[in-house]
């Protein structure tokens, strides 16, 4: 799933102090799963918004709304009413959302109270690790079916780099050596030998480095 | 003795070879380099020119190498992956081989976390084996990474890093021999303390028949002090710094004297081991340790061995 992580409340403040009239829309679905911007989260931040707000003298109002999802068109279409007469849009969608809003909705500033932080799942209780960068040119069929680019910090294709230890990345002991998990799992699988094979180099085209890239499946093209 | 080649001519012709390590400075001043220069100048057949190291910016190895065949000393150029993307390395490649660089040492390099510039976007377009891959056929098809032909083509001999001592350790021979299945000449080895485990790592690379097709340098490095010993053994990921090293320079009264001899006495257990062809003294700041280390080891360097006759 899509993981986005609050931007500090410090900057939050500094997008929102100069509006009167904001709309916090909240989005229910990868970010509600993961409990930073579904619809609680964004009824939090609106009544912290209110209280700064009432705190610091500046009065005008901020409402709080929630779609299912930002980035299509059917939900966010529904906000029509809502936005009526907003100069500030605040989302709390993963950072497709604001821009999703933006272009609906035109002639509203859209800011983002997230960053989106990774395309990840839960390893350990609310605690979410990456495991794709949406490369475009998956490889984990060599690897023992664990992503080397996402997961290593060097992006390796071809085994582990002096600097693991102990399963453990060089850059942090909090950080998993992918390619110990890769180099296990395939001993496991009887596998070690396709290690011995070179991968790469890589077609970045694939990846952002391509450009922007878009996808259209055949048949469903309007 | 000219400058170039001669590191290809010592492995070539099994004289034990002999390099160092000269790392550029944090400025433009060229003199920092040929005062080091002199200080390894007769006492190693190549010296590594580190490229960023450590993540930190230096000045660029391709001048710095430069600035030393200016000194009749050998270069190995060091490029990582980390900073360049495949246009900038074939654009370096044939820009050093142009200016007189014939020693290429690739490596993936440490990651930009650990330097001065952390906010930096890491490349890794390319990781080291697929490096070696480009380098050795821009020499030999002659062809570019895309497959357009290299006109000139760069005569280069190619080396790579290899750490027995990271994990997981069955997987390092294996590493070495995709270096070697890759296109390496010649590979120079993470500094060793724990020769035991070097003697194992060895055992694997004979079986893979990696000894064969590449010259393996033995790396390592003179310890300053214990506090280095202590930082090595227990903050330096892929390091395996011996209880024993560190209670000998601990209990030393001249440390700089004792990690010399420590180094000097691993030096003479490393070139019995069967497939050494050569050691790389990594005496990083300490570039006059490396004339002192020879001495004490009674080593010369290959070129001057050939020399001699």
């Amino acid at each position: 799933m899509i993981v986005a992580k609050p931007k500090p409340f410090r900057k939050i403040k500094q997008f929102t102090d100069p509006y009167e009239n904001i709309l916090v829309v909240g989005c229910n679905t990868c970010v509600a799963v993961c409990l930073t911007g579904g619809e609680k989260e964004a009824e939090q931040l609106a009544s912290k918004l209110r209280l700064h707000r009432r705190h610091q003298g500046l009065g005008g109002t901020v409402d709080t709304i929630t779609v299912l999802r930002q980035c299509e068109h059917e939900y966010i279409d529904e906000l029509k009413e809502a936005v009526e007469g907003r100069d500030l849009i605040l989302s709390t969608a993963c950072n497709i959302g604001p821009q999703a809003l933006a272009e609906r909705y035109e002639d509203v500033r859209v800011v983002p109270a997230m960053n989106t932080n990774m395309l990840g799942m839960v390893k350990e209780h609310q605690t979410w690790t990456e495991y794709c960068v949406a490369c475009g040119d998956c490889v984990i069929q060599y690897t023992g079916g664990l992503c080397p680019i996402a997961r290593c910090a060097k992006e390796l294709l071809n085994g582990p780099c002096g600097g693991s230890q102990d399963g453990r990345c060089e850059i942090s002991p909090d950080v998993e050596c992918v390619w110990q998990s890769i180099h296990d799992k395939m001993v496991r699988l009887g596998m070690a030998d396709d290690l011995k094979k070179i991968l790469g180099p890589r077609n970045w085209s694939w990846s952002k480095h391509g450009g922007p890239r878009t996808f259209s499946k055949e048949g469903f093209k309007p | 003795m000219k400058s170039g080649f001669t590191l290809e001519r010592v492995l070539g012709a099994g004289a034990f070879a002999v390099t160092a390590e000269l790392g550029p400075p944090k400025g433009a001043d060229p003199q920092v380099i040929i005062d080091k220069a002199a200080l390894l100048k007769g006492h190693a057949d190549a010296v590594n020119i580190t490229d960023n190291q450590t993540a930190i910016v230096r000045m660029s190895s391709m001048a710095a190498a430069r600035l030393v065949i200016e000194q009749g000393l050998e270069p190995i150029m060091q490029m990582t992956c980390r900073d360049r993307n495949r246009l900038a390395m074939q654009a370096d490649i044939l820009g050093a081989a142009a200016l007189g660089v014939r020693n290429l040492l690739c490596l993936t390099g440490d990651h930009q976390s650990f330097g001065n510039h952390p906010k930096s976007k890491g490349v890794y377009d390319l990781d080291s084996v697929t490096l070696i891959k480009m380098v050795k056929d821009m020499r030999d098809v002659p062809a570019f990474e895309c497959g357009d032909e290299v006109e000139t083509p760069p005569e280069l001999f190619i080396g790579a890093a290899a750490n027995p001592y990271a994990d997981p350790f069955p997987f390092r021979a294996v590493r070495l021999a995709k270096k070697v299945e890759a296109g390496i000449d010649f590979v120079q080895t993470q500094i060793i303390y724990n020769v035991e485990k070097f003697e194992q790592f060895m055992e694997q690379c004979r079986e893979l028949g990696v000894t064969e097709r590449c010259r393996i340098l033995a790396g390592v490095a003179p310890l300053k002090s214990a506090g280095m010993a202590k930082y090595m053994k227990n903050r330096v990921a892929g390091m395996d710094v011996t209880d024993e090293v560190v209670e000998r320079m601990s209990a030393a009264d001249d440390a700089q004297d004792e990690g010399i001899d420590i180094c000097v006495e691993i030096i003479k257990r490393v070139r019995e081991v069967d497939g050494v062809a050569g050691v790389h003294i990594m005496a990083v700041e300490w570039e006059e340790a490396v004339a002192e280390i020879t001495s004490r080891a009674g080593l010369e360097p290959g070129h001057k061995v050939l020399q001699d006759g």
